[in-house]
Order: C-alpha cells, then structure tokens, then sequence
C-alpha cells in the first residue's frame, strides 16, 4: 500500500512538472485548450513576451526576495534569542508585523515614487512580505531547542559560535525551512501583482487578460503561477522531510 | 587530585552553595547526595564553570579553573547529564568525537577512540556507529552519553544525575558498568545524585548536601555509622542502616577457616545477600568459595558484628 502510494505521487508529480514546462517553452501545443475561453478571433496564446521569459524572471524575482529575506529574518532571529537580544525581540516582531499588515499593493505605490518603476519596488514588497513567516519560524525554532543538548554542548566546551553553527542552526532548520516555504509560495502569489510597476512577472499575462476580457490570458498565467507554486510547495515539503529523516529527531 | 576551596555561589543573595571544601582524589568515584534544592547541580557546574562561584576557587591537580578560558577547561573535564543531552543530528560516532574533534584529533585516533569506547560500553561498534540517537534505547543512550564524555580521556568526569531517566533495572546495570569502567580506566569521577543507594552503592566518597552545606564527607561506612546529623541520619535511613551497611562490605572480607554446610556462596557476594541467604536457609554459616576453590566460610557471628551500629 505504502509502496504504491509512494509510486502514485512521484507519477502525479513528475506529470504536473512535465505539463508546465510544455506550457511555459511550447504554449502553442494547448491553443485547443484555450480557444473555447479566448474572445473571437482574437489571439489564444499570450505573445508580447515568452512565457519562458517572464516565468524565468518571475522565479528570479520571487528567489531573489526570499533569500534575502531569508538571510535577514533568520539573522534577525540568531540576535533576538541570544541572551543580550532578548529585548529586542518585541521590537523586532513589531517591524516584521508591519511587512505584514501593509496590503502588496499599497507597499508598492508607496515604494514607486522611491525606486521607480520596475523590479525594484516588486523585490521591496516581496522581500517585507517575506519575512514575518521566516521570522516567526526561526524565532520557535531558535528558542525550542532540546534543553539537555544545548547544556550538553557548553558543558563539553562548544564555543558561542560552534553551538550556533553545529547545533542551533541544524536543529532549528526544519522549523526555518517551513517558514522560507509559506513565504515563497506568498511570494510567487504577490509577484504577479508586480507587473503593475511594470516588473517582469507573469501577471502581465493575467493583467492583459483582463484588461482584454481574454480569459484564455488569465488562465495560461494564473495557470503557470499556481503550478509552479505547488510544485515548489511540494519540493521544499520534501526538503523538510529528507532533513527530519537525515536527523532521525523524532520527538514522541 | 581536585580542590574545592571553599566555593560560594549567591543567587540574590541566597546561598545556593555556602563554602563549600572537600578534596577529591584521583581515580575515585566521589558522589554529592542531598534532596532536591541542595546545590549539588550548582556545586558541579561551578567546577566546570557553566556557573561563575560568587567566590572560592577549584583546583585540578594544583591548578585553578580560572587559568584557562572556559572551553579549553571543559574540554578536559567530561560532563554527562541526565536526559543524556547526545546531539540528534549526529550519528553515535560524531557525538562521542565531539571534544576530540574540538582538540584536533586526526580522525584515525578518533575513530580509534570511538570503537574502544563503543566496546568498552557493550555497544558493538559496526552496529551502533552509524546510528542516531533517535534509534537507540534509553539504558543506550545513556551509554553512549557517558562515552562521549569520556572520549577526551579526560582530568575529570562530573555526572548530573546520570542515570535519573532510566527505569531500575537498567539503572541497577549502568551503576555496575559505570563502577567497572571507572575501575578499567582509573577515571576520577564526581557523580550527583539524590538517590542514598546510588551514592552508597557508587562512592568511594560521599558528600551530602543540605541547604547548600556540605554538611559530611567521608566514606559510605563513615556516614551510615557517624551521621554528622539529624539529616545525614534521616538520608541514610533509620532501621534499614545495618542493612545498608553491610551491602558495603563482600563476603570475602570476612571469611574464617573452616566448614560449614550447604551450598556457596561467590567471594564478592555482600554481607547483607550473606545475612539474607543465612536466615532463609537456616544456617549459621556459609561455605565462601572464589574461581571455584573453597576459600572459607563466613558466619553469621560475624555478619551480626559488622552490622552493630556502635
Ligand atoms: N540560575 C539560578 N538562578 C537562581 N536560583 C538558582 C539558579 N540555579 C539554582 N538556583 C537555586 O539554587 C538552589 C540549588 O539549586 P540546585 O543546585 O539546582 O539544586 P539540586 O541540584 O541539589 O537540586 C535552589 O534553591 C535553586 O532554586
Ligand atoms: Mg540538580
């Protein structure tokens, strides 16, 4: 059973990732698909950009962000847990709150008039939506680790930074890695809202759409959004598996 | 040898160790007993400097804790806890190489050191080296806790209530192999622990603890015969005293010549197993033999006299 349900996934997963990368190299091969909800006459398959392009940028962007985001919310972490951080951490939750509590589209209205149009105001967005997820993980992370490895690892002479590097770090990565993966899927829904400012994502597609009442558009990049998004979902799910697994922490 | 020159450690003013001194011995087994909230985990940590003393000084073999940094100090000293405290992400070799990766050990001696003390410990190293902590059970887990404390072939071993998570059977059998161990290596230890019989049954020399004092040092016969007070006495237990102090002594301690009926007893056999089998088989003496060979018997008249609580 056990064996067959592992075959089944691996044959959904492997079709779903066949089937975006015909969709974003070769779109043409679906045109009968999206004839039925494209207008009349009108065009079927998006063409003012390749969808290869603005999918490979979108990634570009949604990556960029969430590794700096990343860096920056689990450094931010490491800080506020130490012992001299500790008073801090209220302040720090305050300012990674507020990433949140801005809508995208108001983080990018306001980051135009500084940074122009483009990517720039999109990595901003990304980057602030990014990090309360990472943030909040690493923190749970960071301040649940078992108390008799930590004490075990001072009494037997680990230095400040070895226990952070060889223990704190490692044992906390699971719990980070499940905050990167809720703020990268975040981050590949709030990009296609970049193509406002005129970023190259894959909202273009959407946003042409509507703006044409070309529900073939919508379809194709909302299409291509979401399969990316699960296929990433799925594969950092694995990540987080395969480190757990590695560990052997079973905590029961 | 370790000095304890009279330690102190205040924690808002409130004494959790009061002038604490005792002299520990090398290649000795020294327990501190006492009830929860005496100090004795305070007490060990300060020899290791996971706690600062507020004042007093240690000294391993004429030299103060304070003339090395922190970690160098732990790395020569072991330190195995309850819970065992093994690093789950590490493999069983990985956790016992860990202070001599840290001292820069080539890894041939370490993987050297590891299978000795794997085989020291009863844990076969082909099987167990490779595994991780979560595919081991408890009485394992404190083992390989305790080797990895060892690794370093250390000054000095503190235990904080090593064997306080393991269930008794286990518990009686790691106390067996920690005695053995320390015997094979000559190891000095310092074990906590709140349990009298563990402290009786381990220590060369036992120190209690109450309210942060140090309030008897000596040996388990000492403390049982002597209590220094109410509480050491109420500690070692009203009338199961004589007991527990001829469960210190073997059998081969007070073998006399001549026969006596019935079947033997082994040479390292207690007094207290002696006296039990005398009044279940109704007899006043037992043949002692050792490897084999008749060595004597004991008696009763002697068991009855070591037992006496002058
Ligand atoms: N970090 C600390 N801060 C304040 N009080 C402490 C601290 N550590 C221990 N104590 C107090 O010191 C006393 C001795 O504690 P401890 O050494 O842990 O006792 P034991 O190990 O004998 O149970 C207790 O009353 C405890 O509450
Ligand atoms: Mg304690």
């Amino acid at each position: 059973m056990k064996k067959n349900a592992i075959k089944w996934s691996t044959i959904v997963r492997v079709l779903l990732v066949v089937l975006l990368i015909s969709l974003v190299v070769m779109p043409t091969w679906f045109s009968w698909a999206f004839q039925p909800f494209a207008p009349e006459k009108g065009p079927i398959i998006y063409e003012r950009a390749s969808l290869l392009s603005l999918s490979l940028s979108h990634l570009g962007l949604v990556a960029l962000a969430s590794i700096v985001a990343t860096l920056v919310a689990v450094s931010l972490a490491i800080l506020v847990t130490r012992p001299l951080g500790t008073a801090f951490l209220p302040l720090s939750r305050t300012i990674t709150n507020m990433g949140q509590t801005f809508p995208p589209v108001a983080v990018l209205a306001l980051a135009v008039p500084a940074l122009g149009f483009g990517t720039g105001p999109t990595l901003v967005a990304l980057f602030l939506y990014g990090l309360l997820p990472i943030f909040e993980n690493a923190i749970t992370g960071f301040s649940t680790l078992p108390p008799a490895t930590m004490e075990a690892a001072r009494g037997l002479g680990l230095s400040r930074w070895q226990r952070l590097i060889r223990v704190e770090i490692p044992l906390a990565l699971p719990v980070i890695l499940t905050g990167v993966r809720l703020s990268v899927v975040i981050a590949l829904g709030t990009a296609t809202i970049g193509s406002t400012v005129a970023a190259k994502t894959l909202g273009e597609v959407i946003i042409a759409g509507l703006l044409t009442n070309n529900t073939a558009y919508v379809l194709q990049g909302g299409l291509i959004v979401g399969l990316f998004a699960v296929l990433i979902y799925d594969a950092l799910v694995q990540l987080e598996g395969l480190l757990l697994a590695r560990y052997s922490i079973s905590n029961d | 040898m370790i000095e304890i020159d009279k330690i102190s450690k205040l924690y808002d003013g409130v004494a959790a160790v009061d002038e604490v001194s005792m002299t520990v011995d090398t290649a000795t087994i020294t327990v501190i007993v006492g009830t929860s909230g005496s100090g004795k985990t305070t007490l060990l940590r300060m020899i290791n400097r996971l706690v600062e003393p507020t004042s007093g000084e240690v000294r391993i073999n004429g030299k103060s804790t304070h003339s090395v940094s922190k970690t160098d100090l732990r790395r020569r000293i072991g330190y195995a806890i309850q819970g065992h405290g093994l690093f789950p992400h590490y493999t069983v070799a990985r956790n016992i190489a860990i202070v001599p990766t840290l001292l820069g050990w080539s890894s041939e001696k370490i993987d050297d050191r590891v299978d000795e003390l794997l085989s020291l410990f009863a844990l076969e190293p082909d099987q167990y080296r490779d595994r991780f902590p979560a595919e081991l059970s408890g009485g394992q887990l404190q083992r390989v806790g305790v080797a990895r404390a060892l690794a370093s072939r250390p000054d000095l071993l503190l235990m904080d209530e090593p064997f306080g998570a393991l269930d008794p059977i286990i518990r009686a059998q790691a106390q067996i192999d920690l005695r053995r161990i320390q015997q094979t290596l000559g190891s000095t230890i310092m074990l906590v622990t709140h349990d009298m019989e563990e402290a009786m049954q381990l220590g060369d020399r036992v120190a209690v603890m109450d309210q942060g004092r140090l309030v008897q040092y000596g040996t388990p016969a000492e403390i049982i015969q002597n209590p220094a007070t109410e509480f050491v006495a109420n500690m070692v237990g009203g009338v199961d005293r004589s007991l527990r102090l001829l469960s210190l002594f073997p059998v081969s301690e007070f073998v006399e010549d001549g026969s006596a009926e019935g079947e033997s007893v082994e040479a390292n056999t207690s007094l207290r197993d002696a006296l039990s089998i005398c009044l279940w088989t109704g007899r006043d003496a037992l043949p002692v033999v050792q490897d084999g060979s008749l060595l004597g018997r004991v008696t009763l008249d002697a068991i009855r006299k070591r037992a006496a609580i002058s």
